[in-house]
């Protein structure tokens, strides 16, 4: 099987609209930091985990569980409790960024299935197979900086799936190697489970515009027919050497449904849909428009072509009403 | 407790690395990093001239590891890495999980170094099985957390902390020293080679903020840990890594050696040479730009 389509989460509202517009698989985290997605009012409990499980398998359908952040000394038994629970809970599998975590998964469930999470940094199939050879890893899911060219020399020397991201945010830093978040509000993905938190943004209208702070950092100032978007810290607008432009990013999403053809053809398991943190709406528009567009692509890649419907839906749906192809097409980088 | 020279982060002419390490024979650090760990395009001096610098610091004294690239992208990068591991000559730096399966493989001690992600005593003892015998941990990590993996950590291995210089904060495919001169990355024109400490960012309302050093982007602010020696000491840390600037480095190592030592006014000497406002943060369990308990840099 290759192209799953690989949707996500983040309530169970969500997890219904993906399965039921399409989605393979869904992936979810639990209502702590253990997942890369900790935001306040998301995410699963127990209970609700298990209704989704049973939802998602009554129509053939796969659940995967996020514990992708590091868990520190102090609080450990947090994310061993975690995958306890994934195993229990009949999990089809949970994604892992931690070493320490991936053995502690093979000791006390060794049937448990692993995939390896963009937050591992495994950029290289040397890296892939170190977690495939020491912990049995299935599945890995690459940063967003290798070009296609660079993820096919990848999946050519693994024996890994190959999960890509396929839509939604777009992290210009690696992920797992990127502490920008953490430098200016103390909390990180990696630590904390979350990038640039609600609780450190401020807003606030001035005589020279509207300006978004996180943790009292002006992140960017807009004016009036300027639309504001999330402050996301790398896409705001920064001053380097008398210039003001967006230093790091500019507000756009991944966009790679021009790419799928070839993802196809480079033997790429899997399509991530980023957005735990998105509406129900959202992730059922999405899932639509990427269920209609991979089975096109099934059906006949040669003669595949994005239809004018699809990129105006998922352009509506992006962040900054814009979008890229990110690293993947090299010219980007 | 000892003193550790970090790998250079930045892009120098070849004469002023050359002359660099050449006054660093004669620094009291027992350890120097080497090598080329941010950017492929980088090739002023390539692994031979690296190797070279190697043997001739070894022959003063010093204790050489080279350290490898965090961003693996090509098939080249690879290549690299395996001269590395096989030369065989000097301890190297694993900086991602590639070139941790390389040296375990080839069965050689090895360091760990920071961007591995190690948070926990239970991936610290993956790596202390597979061979390591130093570690760092991420930058981010504070004082409290570092204390709490040290109690359970595996036996035999030496840690190292980051005590002295801009923080490196993230790594990308893009190159942004590329990217405010407009140019591709494939063809970035070498242009950090004009900013010897990287180019400085700052909010729209001039506050220092990061500072881009091509696909690496670091603080503004500088870590400084000289005033927590007693508590690192305490830690039992084995070793402060001090990250190259282009001016007044040997100033910066004087001034730690001086506070290892004991001496007043150590402290007072580096505020002197540091090339950007101080931050420790982190260290204190808070965000990275904070300093001393309280405000932003």
């Amino acid at each position: 099987m290759s192209l799953d389509l690989v949707c996500p989460a983040g309530s169970l509202v969500s997890l219904k609209a993906a399965v039921d517009n399409g989605a393979d698989a869904v992936y979810m985290g639990f209502r702590d930091n253990t997942n890369a997605r900790a935001f306040p009012g998301l995410n699963f409990d127990e209970a609700q985990a298990a209704e989704g499980l049973r939802y998602a398998h009554d129509r053939g359908r796969r659940v995967l569980l996020a514990l992708n952040t590091y868990p520190e000394p102090e609080s450990w038994s947090r994310w061993t409790g975690a995958v306890d629970a994934a195993a229990r809970l009949g999990m089809d599998a949970v994604i892992l960024a931690d070493a320490g975590l991936m053995r502690y998964a093979v000791k006390h469930h060794p049937k448990l299935r692993l995939h390896l999470s963009v937050q591992g940094s495994a950029t290289s199939y040397e890296a892939v197979n170190f977690y495939r050879e020491h912990f049995g890893i299935q599945r890995a899911v690459l940063p967003r900086v290798l070009s296609l060219p660079q993820v096919e020399n990848v999946v050519k020397h693994t024996d890994a799936e190959i999960e890509l991201f396929g839509f939604g945010g777009l992290c210009v830093m690696v992920e797992g190697r990127c502490l920008l978040s953490s430098y200016c509000t103390g909390e990180s993905p990696n630590s904390a489970g979350v990038c640039s938190p609600a609780k450190a943004v401020q807003w606030k209208d001035t005589p020279t515009g509207l300006e978004s702070r996180l943790n009292g950092v002006l992140l960017d100032r807009y004016g009036k027919d300027e639309k504001a978007g999330y402050p996301t810290l790398c896409k705001g607008r920064f001053d380097v050497a008398g210039e003001t432009y967006y230093a790091i990013e500019e507000p756009t999403s991944l966009n790679t449904l021009d790419l799928l053809p070839e993802m196809q053809k480079i033997g790429i398991a899997a399509i991530k849909i980023e957005g735990r943190q998105r509406s129900p709406a959202y992730v059922a528009q999405v899932t639509k428009v990427w269920r209609a567009a991979i089975d096109a692509v099934r059906k006949n890649a040669d003669t595949f072509q994005p239809t004018p419907a699809w990129q105006a839906e998922l352009n509506k749906l992006s962040e900054g009403q814009s979008h890229t192809l990110g690293a993947y097409h090299r010219p980007w980088k | 407790m000892n003193l550790s020279l970090g790998p250079l982060l930045y892009y120098w002419s070849r004469d002023d690395v050359l002359a660099f390490y050449g006054e660093a024979a004669n620094w009291p650090v027992a350890r120097v990093h080497l090598g080329e760990s941010v950017c492929s395009r980088r090739h002023l001096l390539r692994l031979p001239d690296w190797l070279a610098l190697a043997e001739q610091l070894a022959a003063a004294g010093k204790e050489v590891v080279l350290s490898t690239q965090t961003l693996i992208e090509s098939e080249s990068d690879l290549k690299t890495l395996r001269k590395i591991v096989s030369d065989g000559r000097f301890r190297v730096e694993a900086n991602e999980w590639g070139a941790v399966r390389l040296l375990s493989e080839a069965g050689v001690p090895f360091v760990a170094g920071p961007t591995l992600n190690v948070y926990n005593p239970e991936t610290l003892a993956v790596l202390a099985d597979l061979g390591a015998t130093r570690w760092l941990p991420p930058v981010e990590m504070s004082h409290a957390t570092l204390a709490a993996l040290l109690q359970r950590a595996p036996a035999g291995i030496e840690t190292e902390v980051f005590a002295y210089g801009r923080l490196p904060l993230a790594y990308s495919a893009r190159c942004f020293t590329a990217r405010h001169y407009n140019l591709p990355k494939d063809d970035c024109q070498f242009r950090c080679l004009d900013h010897p400490d990287g180019l400085a960012l700052s909010t729209r309302e001039g506050a220092p903020f990061l500072t881009l050093n091509g696909i690496q982007t670091q603080s503004a602010g500088v870590y400084n840990l000289i005033g927590e020696i007693p508590a690192l000491r305490e830690l039992g840390i084995a070793s402060l890594r001090l990250s190259p600037q282009s001016r007044h480095m040997g100033r910066a190592v004087e001034a730690f050696r001086a506070a290892l030592a004991g001496e007043d006014g150590a402290a007072d000497r580096l505020a002197r040479v540091m090339p950007g406002p101080p931050v420790d943060g982190y260290w204190h369990g808070r965000a990275g730009l904070e300093y001393g308990g309280g405000q932003p840099c």
